[in-house]
């Protein structure tokens, strides 16, 4: 029989390989794909959260760990979708018009497809017309906004008065994150949620699906 | 030591330069606009804040050239200019320092992960050795690698600034960890310390990611693990939007204020980073202790 706690700890050290081992030898000896999921892989990345937020682990160390856990995931997906279990949640993600940075909002939206979450990623210097398409188009939940400078956090504000006026506002959460984003500014914006890390940022996600439930 | 950098620093601590991109948008950048290309399209806007800066009393004054290497200028339209983007901002900086200041050009990351694919050592080396090619091409006195947070790429853009036989400061962000001592990908101060020395840094310092409080305890740590002069470039804060401008909290007095403890931790070269201005370096540069000759 194989030793699921080796699924566990291939998410937690971030060996892809060993995970998508386990996984297939596991489905094959009949075990239940949610099991796998709740019982061993999102345990395996609560623990990779504890340990980013108490600075054993860093960012190279999630990103390590969201590609093993996605590569377990991507076997599981299929079985789940087939036995009609719903995705976390839908996220359209992007950073917004008029910025070009993308490594904050890769890391957040690997971390997101670690935890289940079906992620819409629309890249960088994203309009605000292509997020109401996006929303539009998967039925999304959640809308996450990154932005890397000082310079562009307006367009944060402006993306948000777009939903509005699309008549969206009220169908989906928004999110915001990036290194100059504060709560203050969230609020002001009327953002419905600001993550302080792309760790926070899956947590705040994973609280508004279930209060939204 | 390269005796440029040995020559600088037998006065005392040395004043650098603070922040472009905002002094850029003061004078019309518009928002996500890709700053180095005003080199050669507003050459008399990035003029006037290299003047600022050594009118300021600046010794040494960057480049507009921070983000002008091939993987990251591959995103916008002026991709193909990377060598006149590179000469312009030497060129410009030049202009502005005159006798009264030296030119240190500035090479910036790629924004680009390496361990997850996005870019390769081979290409790194290849975007940086020729920026590091055009600027000293062009006549700068030395190479600024800065803003770095991936020790790997750092060390890379450090060796291709180095074979061009300047002198190279090289610097990390440490923006990270519980007590923001850490970089983006976890790397130590020390840590920082070993992989900048080992490949060829003359200058070793911290630059953005926090206010210049947060830097003294930085420094003191660089101070201790390394004999090479230190270079520190602190930000002025975190920002606050105000009326849909970003402001920074600290003010040019209360930056100034900080120095004096710096340069005892050990820092020689000393400036700012986002969120600071001319106000900010003409401060700073009256209470620099002055060391006799």
């Amino acid at each position: 029989m194989e030793d699921l706690s080796q699924l566990q700890e291939a998410v937690i050290t971030g060996d892809a390989t060993v995970v998508r081992e386990v996984t297939e030898q596991a489905l094959a000896a009949g075990h239940e794909p949610l099991k796998l999921v709740n019982e061993y892989m999102t345990p395996a990345m609560d623990e990779v959260g504890r340990r980013f937020e108490t600075n054993e682990y860093f960012v190279p160390e999630l990103l390590l760990s969201a590609r093993a856990m996605k590569a377990g995931l991507e076997l599981i997906r299929p079985l789940l979708i087939a036995s009609e279990h719903p995705s976390a949640g839908r996220v359209v993600i992007g950073t917004v018009k008029g910025d070009l940075h993308d490594i904050g909002k890769n890391l957040v939206a690997a971390l997101l497809e670690g935890a289940g979450f079906e992620v819409v990623d629309l890249g960088v210097n994203v309009d605000p017309q292509a997020i109401i398409s996006a929303i539009r188009e998967n039925d999304a939940d959640i809308v996450a906004l990154s932005a890397l400078l000082t310079t562009t956090m307006p367009s944060m504000r402006l993306t948000i008065e777009a939903l509005q006026e699309a008549g969206l506002r009220d169908q989906v959460k928004v999110l915001v994150g990036g290194a100059p984003v504060t709560q203050k500014f969230a609020d002001e914006i009327g953002a419905d949620g600001y993550g302080s890390n792309a760790v926070a940022a899956v947590e705040l996600a994973k609280q508004t699906i279930a209060e939204g439930r | 030591m390269s005796s440029l950098i040995e020559k600088l620093i037998a006065g005392g601590p040395v004043i650098t330069d603070g922040a472009w991109g905002t002094e850029l948008q003061a004078r019309g950048l518009a928002c996500g606009e890709f700053p180095d290309d005003w080199n050669l399209t507003h050459p008399s806007a990035v003029l006037e804040v290299a003047q600022a800066y050594v009118d300021a009393g600046s010794r040494v004054v960057l480049t507009n050239t921070f983000g002008a290497n091939r993987v990251r200028i591959g995103e916008h339209e002026c991709a193909g200019q990377v060598t006149e983007i590179n000469r312009a901002g030497v060129e410009i900086s030049r202009t502005a320092a005159g006798s009264h200041a030296f030119v240190f050009a500035s090479m910036g990351p790629s924004g680009k992960v390496l361990m997850m694919g996005e870019t390769s050592p081979q290409e790194l080396a290849d975007s940086y050795g020729e920026q590091a090619g055009a600027l000293a091409e062009a006549g700068a006195d030395a190479i600024v690698v800065e803003t770095m947070s991936d020790p790997e790429e750092a060390q890379i853009a450090v060796r291709s600034a180095s074979s061009t036989g300047l002198p190279v400061v090289g610097c990390m962000v440490f923006d990270s960890g519980r007590d923001m001592d850490r970089t983006m990908m976890g790397t130590t101060v020390e840590e920082a310390v070993g992989a900048l020395s080992e490949a060829g840094a003359d200058v070793i310092g911290a630059n953005c990611g926090q206010g210049i409080e947060g830097f003294i305890p930085i420094c003191r740590r660089l101070h201790d693990a390394t004999d090479h002069p230190i270079w520190i470039k602190a930000n002025a804060g975190l920002p606050e939007l105000v009326d849909g401008k970003p402001e920074y909290e600290a003010t040019p007095d209360e930056f100034a204020r900080f120095v004096p403890a710096l340069t005892e931790a050990g820092a020689t070269f000393v400036g700012g980073c986002c969120g600071t201005n001319p106000d900010f370096i003409r401060v700073v540069a009256e209470n620099l202790p002055v060391v006799d000759q």
